[in-house]
């Protein structure tokens, strides 16, 4: 084998709009290595990524790879050189298939003519390399996220890149695919290739990579063997100061507080089978369970995002109409639903317009906007979450991905709900503000709200919950208490291969661990864990998710 | 940190503020104005055709030229609100030109029976109707606009020719001179009462996209229709309001029309509505929906019509009129891409 190509990235800067968002960032990258890249939403890391690779142009900046400086910010250079990114907003072509997407551009042809033979031969070797369970002929708008996601892993893998970014591959995928994406990154390294990392769990980027870097308000912090670093360490480095993230203890729930959210024998098609479930005042109630087990699709029909096929929903004792978001929400339902892209933001829209979108009717004066109290409120709302973005009066596709997911969020809360339903409260987030965010959840539930999370990080249910729900093929299969639950024993029941789903109830059957899980740590639950001792903390939960 | 200016849906490029959230000590970026000159490159294209014109013509600057050419505008301008209402709520509207027509042979046809002021609120109802009719298809059936638009357009033909029985139809002598009121000038300076009522229905437009919570949901509905649903919109019911908005425009238009000739027929206007979406589209509002600015609308209108005063004006062929057209809106179109590109 060749000596492993090195890239040296120098003097890498970028401003939008006169604000500064990478300011002369330098590093060497190894073949044969996987780097870390770590920092807060918003600090560019996803900007230097793409810089690299080519998808956007820097102001300043040079790559020299092995020594020769390489033209720097067009795709097609950097493709030529090797370098490919999987970028953090999945961007694929929905009408064509699978093959036709992992093969975009590149198609094999004969004399001319497309040799889809051909294609699929190489596709089927590479899905045996990764082990990914995808549909060559399925067409790409049609699946699910996470395997869209793999979908552009393929592409990248296709296109025989030897640099290659990838932008949190693992914060929409379950914990079998993410082991199995983090042994395929191990694998592409040890053939040679530079890979570059940027993810939100600690504990992931301490487990497979090499090397780190860490930026800070677009500013290269430090770069160093991993092995010298803790998740401590490292959120120090990331924010600058040490930092406390320990998960707020929630209020306990008053005997007396009154059920707000009351769902009974809820069905929806297959992927809802007859839930039935309570909120009450103050209650945080979590809901685990794998991707797939039903949970979004629970959330969706409480807030008629989607039809219900029986079952009632009441907020109040009052009767919520079915598949009726507008209803819903007069009824004091909200809920932040699951992709920001798809289902959450206007993108080319302001930050503003979209924290008001959902509260419209409350800020109008005979149907004019009320601009003044709207800035208000949105200003407020934007600095208790504190987004952060070089320009928020521009379109916020412009933010980075974790201060979208905070104006997700923002939206929600400005017209504070009865119930609150979060559909994965954190994806993206940095450390910092996932446990403002977390805290911001107990706060609202002080204050009488009720809330209801489903998340696949199994640590954050079981962090934030008053109590545990369980769901498995369209059913809650348990329940705990705060306390009561540990990840081991949520794990189990979310994993247990119960009967085909048509056989009566399931619940409560014998747990049998996936054989995937057996090796779960034996760590207990601690609800509160500082970053220092390298516990499973909010910032180190790459692991836990099932 | 402060929102003070308005980052409303359109407010224009140059009232925009950075509200921006200081995060935590230490500081960031202060909050910056810079104008956003990219929004901007439409609008240096047409003004750079003034200029030229107004330096190799001695007559373009003059008051009877600038009330000609707002005449001139009218009909388009009409036409291109629609359209860019509709652009922006994510459909098109292929038949406004044909509900122009109709609604001019009803405001014939009742002015004949029943007088002038009858006949103007009949064209307007039945713009609004046939405008409702499109949106209640569009959100019923779920075919994509552009088609049922098409199809409905050449029902709606057909309806005028049923009417006026494949002829011209005038209103009758002794009202002709009320029926034409909105094609005399007026006491401001000599523009025409149709200049006035498209610069009013532009401003109802304009305050309609970006003031009101309506527009507001105009805007998620073209951006996102799925979040706009989530977000408790009935994006239906904003659907069918828009295109009957857009019948409302067409209508009036036909008024403007049917008034400058004194008559209407089955044929009117045919293939203006391409002028109208190219005018909106020009301007740089997004074919995607979601984005865009009756202002923008407007900009598109005056390059077109410009281009045409300016054909009068140096007397050149007008054979070559329409290869000059598509080639300067081509231009002015690369310059604003060219600049927005700046950008990212
Ligand atoms: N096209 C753009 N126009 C204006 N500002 C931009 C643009 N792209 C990024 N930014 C700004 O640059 C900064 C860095 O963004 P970037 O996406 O690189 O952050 P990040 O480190 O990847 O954060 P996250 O962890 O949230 O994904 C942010 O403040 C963002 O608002
Ligand atoms: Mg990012």
């Amino acid at each position: 084998m060749s000596q492993p190509v090195r890239i040296d990235l120098e003097g890498f800067g970028k401003a939008y709009g006169g604000v500064p968002v990478l300011r002369d960032v330098s590093f060497t990258l190894h073949g044969g290595r996987v780097h870390g890249l770590l920092g807060e939403n918003g600090a560019g890391k996803s900007t230097l990524l793409k810089a690299v690779c080519g998808a956007v142009a820097p102001d300043t900046g040079r790559i020299l790879l092995d020594g020769r400086p390489i033209p720097v910010g067009s795709p097609r250079d950097a493709l030529r050189h090797g370098f490919a990114l999987i970028s953090q907003e999945l961007a694929l072509v929905p009408a064509m298939t699978v093959l036709d997407n992992v093969y975009l551009g590149r198609w094999r042809h004969r004399f001319g003519w497309r040799s889809r033979r051909g294609d699929a031969a190489a596709f089927d070797r590479l899905v045996e390399r990764t082990g990914f369970d995808i549909d060559p002929s399925a067409l790409v708008g049609e699946l699910p996220l996470a395997a869209r996601q793999q979908v552009e892993i393929l592409r990248a893998l296709a296109s025989g890149a030897s640099v290659i970014g990838m932008d949190e591959p693992t914060a929409l995928l379950t914990k079998t695919e993410t082991d199995r994406l983090l042994a395929v990154v191990r694998d592409l390294a040890a053939a040679g290739a530079a890979v570059v990392l940027i993810s939100h769990f600690l504990e992931e980027v301490l487990s497979i990579c090499d090397d780190v870097t860490v930026l800070r308000d677009g500013r290269h912090v430090m770069t160093g063997p991993a092995s010298e670093q803790t998740p401590g360490s490292l959120v120090r480095h990331m924010v600058g100061r040490p930092l406390d993230l320990l998960y707020p203890e929630p209020v306990p729930v008053p005997a007396t507080a009154p059920v707000l959210l009351r769902a009974r024998d809820l069905r929806r098609g297959d992927a809802v089978r007859g839930v039935s479930l309570d909120v009450r005042a103050g209650e945080i109630v979590g809901v685990a369970g794998l991707v797939g087990s039903g949970r979004s699709e629970t959330l969706r029909a409480l807030f008629g995002a989607d039809p219900r096929d029986g079952g009632t929903v009441e907020v109040e004792g009052e009767e919520v109409p079915p598949g009726s978001p507008s209803r819903a929400m007069r009824a004091g339902l909200a809920m932040v639903p699951e992709s920001r892209k798809d289902q959450g933001l206007l993108l080319g829209r302001s930050v503003r317009e979209n924290v008001a979108l959902a509260g419209l009717g409350g800020r109008q004066l005979a149907g004019f906007v009320r601009s003044r109290a709207e800035g208000e409120a949105a200003g407020a709302m934007l600095r208790d979450l504190d987004v952060r973005g070089s320009d928020l009066g521009g379109p916020v596709w412009t933010l980075s991905g974790g201060n979208q997911q905070k104006v997700l969020f923002g939206k929600w809360l400005m017209d504070r709900p009865r119930v609150l339903l979060v559909d994965e409260p954190t994806r993206g987030v940095d450390v910092a503000a996932k446990s403002q965010i977390h805290r911001l959840l107990v706060d609202l539930a002080a204050d009488g709200m009720g809330v209801l999370v489903v998340s696949s990080e199994v640590e954050e249910v079981l962090g934030l919950s008053h109590r545990v729900l369980v769901m498995r093929h369209g059913r809650m299969v348990a329940e705990f208490a705060r306390g009561e639950a540990t990840r081991e024993r949520v794990l189990a029941l979310a994993f247990a291969d119960d009967a085909p789903p048509d056989d009566g109830p399931a619940p409560g059957g014998p747990p049998a661990p996936h054989p995937q899980d057996t090796t779960i740590p034996d760590t207990p639950t601690p609800d509160t864990v500082t970053p220092d001792t390298a516990a499973p903390g909010i910032a180190t939960s790459a692991e836990e998710r099932p | 940190m402060t929102t003070t200016a308005d980052t409303g849906p359109e407010t224009g490029p140059d009232t925009e503020s950075v509200p921006q959230t200081a995060g935590q000590a230490g500081g960031r970026a202060a909050a910056r104005r810079f104008t956003r000159l990219h929004d901007f490159g439409i609008v240096l294209s047409v003004a750079a055709i003034v200029v030229a014109l107004s330096l190799t013509t001695g007559t373009f600057l003059t008051t009877g030229n600038l009330v000609n050419l707002l005449d001139q505008a009218a009909v388009v301008g009409l036409l291109a609100c629609a359209a860019t209402v509709v652009i922006i709520s994510g459909a098109f509207d292929l038949s406004i030109t044909a509900v122009l027509a109709v609604s001019a042979i009803v405001a014939v046809v009742v002015t004949t029976h029943a007088g002038v002021p009858a006949g103007v609120v009949a064209a307007v109802a039945v713009g609004a109707l046939l405008g409702a009719v499109n949106g209640l298809i569009v959100v019923t059936v779920k075919v994509h606009s552009f088609i049922a638009t098409l199809a409905l357009s050449i029902m709606y033909r057909g309806l005028a020719v049923i009417l006026t029985a494949g002829a011209i139809v005038y209103p009758p002598e002794d009202r002709l001179q009320a029926f034409q009121a909105l094609s005399w000038p007026t006491v401001l300076g000599g523009v025409t009462a149709s200049s006035l009522l498209f610069l009013a229905v532009a401003a109802v437009c304009w305050v309609l996209l970006s003031r009101t919570t309506f527009g507001r949901r105009v805007y998620a509905v073209g951006g996102n229709e799925e979040a706009a649903r989530l977000s408790g919109i009935r994006v239906g019911s904003v659907r069918v309001a828009v295109f009957a908005i857009s019948g409302v425009c067409a209508a009036l238009a036909g008024l403007v029309l049917a008034a400058r000739g004194g008559s209407a027929q089955a044929s009117m206007a045919t293939g203006m509505e391409l002028t109208a979406i190219a005018a909106a589209v020009v301007g740089g509002t997004s074919v995607l929906g979601g984005e865009g600015a009756i202002w923008r609308g407007l900009v598109g209108v005056l390059l077109i019509t410009l281009i045409g005063n300016g054909f009068n004006l140096l007397g050149w062929d007008t054979i070559y009129q329409q290869v000059v057209q598509g080639a300067l809106i081509l231009g002015a179109v690369s310059f604003d891409r060219v600049l927005r590109a700046r950008r990212s």
